[in-house]
């Protein structure tokens, strides 16, 4: 969890973007390319998320309503978590390779696997059951 | 033309060995496409109960989304189209994001 100073210094880095491109030294230009791909492939594991959230209203129709709204609520809110955390983490490296620091740890992976594996048991659970019922 | 010999106007040992300008090229077009099917099932969300005023914003709205990351999209994969690309700026990555995170309040208001 981030401390006071680290939640202010992300504040700052939010609402001073420009000051990224000034503080250290400008790193390879391949890191910073890996780092854009990374950004890439979260936002679009959090477009999946968000078109998960999509399919399973659309296309489970003979789940009770409140389950299938909830398990859309769901899908939708993780994946503009997983949008806003890929930006904010891509900045955070950044900053980090232009000061020479190790690159920011994250146990969001771990929660977001474990979330999503959670997420997909309650479906399967609720489907078989619809499907039995 | 044989490859054996290249002539003098290819741009020969400036383009990067390991191809990161393209490879980050395709990473644009694979989330593009993304964005895509995300929008489509959107649309298609928005239609679900007939076609109402309100269901036409929605639509116009997934449009103005899709259409916003088709331009960073296309403006990044421009950008990168040389030997040394300079890094992604902030608006881009924040226009990216902001598209994901519409397409996800969009859909949690189509809910109800």
């Amino acid at each position: 969890m981030p401390d006071m100073t680290g939640l202010r210094r992300t504040l700052h880095l939010w609402f001073a973007p420009r000051r990224v491109g000034e503080e250290g030294r400008t790193p390879d230009y391949r890191f910073s390319l890996a780092n854009e791909r990374t950004f890439l492939a979260w936002i679009r594991t959090a477009l999946a998320l968000v078109g998960g959230g999509f399919a399973v209203d659309q296309f489970l129709p003979h789940l009770r309503g409140w389950v299938r709204t909830a398990l859309a609520v769901a899908l939708l809110a993780v994946g503009a978590l997983a949008s806003l955390r890929a930006v904010n983490h891509w900045v955070r490296c950044e900053r980090a390779m232009r000061r020479g620091e190790d690159l920011p740890a994250s146990r969001f992976p771990t929660v977001l696997a474990l979330v999503v594996g959670l997420l997909a048991l309650c479906m399967l659970v609720v489907v078989v059951l619809g499907r039995g019922g | 033309m044989p490859a054996s010999a290249p002539s003098p106007h290819e741009r020969p040992a400036r383009r990067d060995p390991g191809l990161q300008p393209e490879r980050t090229r395709l990473a644009w077009r694979r989330t593009t496409l993304s964005c895509t099917v995300a929008t489509v099932l959107a649309v298609r969300q928005a239609l679900h109960r007939g076609v109402t005023p309100v269901s036409l914003a929605a639509v116009a709205l997934c449009a103005l989304v899709w259409l916003a990351f088709l331009a960073v999209a296309h403006r990044r994969t421009l950008a990168l189209d040389t030997a040394r690309p300079d890094r992604m700026r902030e608006r881009g990555a924040a226009t990216a994001v902001a598209c994901a995170v519409c397409l996800a309040a969009l859909g949690v208001a189509l809910l109800f």
